[in-house]
């Protein structure tokens, strides 16, 4: 299993680099050999998960060692489900490099033994971070389609085409990512935090305690929400939901990063 | 006397002046008999043609005072714009001679164009000389000038790949808005008023499946006209605003002095438009289209100048081809320098003759005084004599004038028989006396 987890990371620094290259000398070969590579590096990535899966009994998101491996799968996973439809190669040179950071760290951290809660409770914290986690990644997929939006919104508005105008996709492109990473992510943090308030019940007793872990928790799903409707109902595009989608991610970070130090 | 005469180009162009600049001093099509027929009187000029496009203003000029010309230019232009002369002299180029020549073929080929290789130019610089031939402004140096730089022009276009890739402002316009709306498919697009280079941008999008077209003029006749040729159609110049509502590129090309669309015009546009981008480009110049509209959310405005620099990448491939047009005009500016080099020589001769046969007259006349017991036979026979004699002296030096085996040293030549015979005395002694 060591051995597959280090194909993963080999092969997801190899097409982060080849994503990077694609971008700088815009050879097609270049951006079909780093697509390649991802695929073999998800399909060691999806193995892995797997036998951890059969090994505890559980979907691995016990530890921070596991969450975050199955974080950058899931950016993985996200990022080429989305290229099947949008064909938005630049988008790798983001989504890859971030995964490999997810690896990468996850690589070096401890792996404590999973302790084994009641089967019924473990459940649901496997679900509840479980759909967080894809949920996540395709709010950081969102977030780095909109990254891409402001640079070439920038390019464009200021009359400057030049390094990025050349390579980054049009801004109707990025923006319908974007759209459909939130369309993808919001369902499962919706889901993620109504499970997560059941957990809290079960193990402390109490559906929501104010503590600061929740309140950001809430403010994110507030912030996706508003994003959401202002998309649905008034037509926001472009500039102000990209904005957005990045600030939305910003608070994700935060969030997660507060329960993890719980 | 017949004087030497010089070609002097007087002008501005995107090089030289920012678009402020070129629109203050633009001169419409009206204006045009008027200018040409004011400078004209100057008496120091004695053909002039002018060139005003989006992109330059310039005159040509033919002259026998350089200096003088050139002032009286300037100074028109400054009086007839009401525009401080200061202002704008640091944009002026002035160019004679061998200069001023390839200049002009450089225009007309394109090779001078912000968009190298553009085929628009060559039609606009027929009208302009069409303009300076109907109200007779053009005498013969710049009808052969002109003959001359529209055949260079032709042959730069077909020898070189100059014209081969679309680089231009339309191809610009529409890699744009594929970088805005990523298809152009079904989107509906706008035309206010009417010109060669914003009809073309349609013809692109409409090419790339861009449609409804919309199409608003001025005179409504001339909207019905264009948006027939795009199967579109034609809107009453005052609904432009409310059709702002449902396009997706605007292409603004009329003679407005002022701009047609401001900021206020889009108070709650773009909540109407559920916030669908919107793109203007802006071809007038002066310009339509208010700048501070591309501040707005999800708006681009691009005039004439950023859709230029939008293409600098492309047309540096160019440069190539461009290379072996700047060889073409060279060889060109050698030709018709000769010709008119050619044409002071004939003054020349002419004025040589003229003081030979005046001498000869002169001096049958006293002999004839002196001689009062000649017959009549005999005096034409003196005549016949001296006629003989004269056209005998002179008939190799008039051979060395008109033979071409010298270019080079041919105005020193010309100078030289000038002095030698000091043909221009008569000038000298006006100018003092």
């Amino acid at each position: 299993m060591n051995l597959l987890f280090a194909l993963t990371i080999i092969c997801y620094l190899a097409s982060s680099l080849g994503y990077q290259g694609y971008i700088l000398f815009q050879k097609r070969p270049i951006h079909r050999m780093a697509n390649i590579v991802l695929w073999v590096g998800f399909l060691s990535h999806t193995a892995v998960i797997g036998l951890q899966c059969v090994e505890s009994g559980h979907i691995p998101v016990q530890n921070l060692h596991e969450t975050l491996s199955t974080f950058g799968w899931a950016v993985v996973g996200v990022f080429l489900a989305l290229q099947l439809k949008y064909h938005l190669m630049v988008l790798g040179a983001l989504a890859a490099p971030l995964a490999t950071l997810a690896v990468v760290i996850a690589s070096m951290l401890p792996r404590p033994p999973v302790e084994l809660a009641p089967l019924f409770k473990s459940l649901w914290r496997s679900l509840h971070l479980g759909t967080l986690i894809v949920g996540n990644a395709a709010f950081a997929i969102a977030c780095s389609a909109g990254i891409l939006y402001l640079i070439q919104e920038r390019a464009i508005k200021d009359k400057k085409p030049g390094f990025f105008f050349r390579r980054l996709p049009s801004l109707k492109l990025l923006d319908s990512v974007g759209y459909a990473s939130l369309i993808v992510g919001f369902p499962m943090l919706t889901f993620g935090v109504i499970t997560g308030v059941i957990y809290a019940q079960m193990v402390r007793g109490r559906f929501w305690s104010w503590d600061p872990g929740e309140i950001l928790g809430a403010v994110t799903w507030l912030v996706y929400a508003v994003l959401l409707h202002e998309r649905l109902a008034v037509g926001w595009q472009g500039r102000r939901a990209a904005i957005m989608t990045i600030v939305g991610f910003a608070i994700l970070l935060l969030t997660s990063f507060l329960f993890f130090l719980r | 006397m017949v004087e030497k005469r010089h070609i002097v180009v007087v002008g501005l162009n995107h090089k030289t002046a920012p678009v402020e600049v070129r629109e203050r001093l633009a001169f419409s099509s009206e204006d045009t008999p008027h200018v040409l027929e004011s400078v004209c009187q100057c008496p120091s000029v004695n053909e002039i043609l002018l060139f005003s496009t989006c992109n330059r203003v310039e005159f040509l000029l033919a002259t026998q005072d350089v200096a003088k010309a050139v002032e009286a230019v300037k100074d028109f232009m400054a009086e007839f714009k009401k525009t401080p002369l200061p202002s704008f002299e640091e944009s002026l180029y002035v160019y004679s001679g061998d200069q001023a020549i390839r200049h002009m073929f450089r225009v007309a080929s394109s090779l001078d164009s912000m968009v190298v290789g553009e085929p628009q130019i060559l039609g606009q610089v027929k009208d302009c000389y069409g303009q300076a031939c109907d109200h007779r402004t053009c005498g013969v140096v710049l009808n052969r000038l002109m003959h001359r730089a529209f055949s260079v022009a032709k042959r730069v276009r077909t020898e070189t790949g100059i014209g081969d890739h679309a680089v231009s402002i339309s191809y610009a316009a529409v890699e744009l808005g594929r970088k805005i709306f990523g298809e152009l498919e079904e989107k509906a697009v706008l035309l206010i008023g009417a010109g060669e280079m914003a009809e073309l941008a349609v013809e692109h999008l409409v090419n790339n499946r861009a449609r409804p077209i919309f199409v608003a003029n001025r005179t409504f006749e001339r909207g019905l006209e264009l948006a027939e040729g795009f199967r579109g159609t034609a809107i009453r110049f005052e609904e432009v605003r409310d059709y702002l509502k449902e396009v997706d590129i605007v292409i603004s090309s009329t003679g407005a002095s002022d701009y047609i669309l401001v900021r206020d015009d889009f108070k709650g546009l773009m909540r109407a438009r559920k916030n669908r981008p919107l793109f203007f480009i802006d071809i007038a110049v002066p310009r339509d289209i208010d700048p501070e509209i591309n501040r707005i959310n999800n708006v681009y405005v691009y005039d004439i100048d950023d859709l230029n620099n939008a293409i600098q990448e492309n047309i540096d491939e160019r440069q190539q081809e461009a290379l072996r047009g700047e060889r073409l005009v060279d060889g060109a500016v050698i030709q018709f320098r000769r010709w008119f080099q050619g044409l002071d020589v004939v003054p020349t001769i002419v004025d040589l003759r003229a003081k030979v046969e005046e001498i000869r007259q002169r001096e049958l006349k006293k002999t004839f005084a002196a001689l009062n017991s000649v017959s009549e036979e005999d005096r034409a026979a003196i005549d016949r004599l001296t006629a003989a004699l004269v056209n005998k002296i002179l008939h190799d030096p008039t051979i060395f004038l008109k033979q071409s085996g010298y270019k080079e040293r041919k105005p020193l030549y010309v100078d030289i028989t000038r002095r030698l015979f000091n043909l221009d005395e008569g000038n000298g002694g006006k100018s003092e006396g």
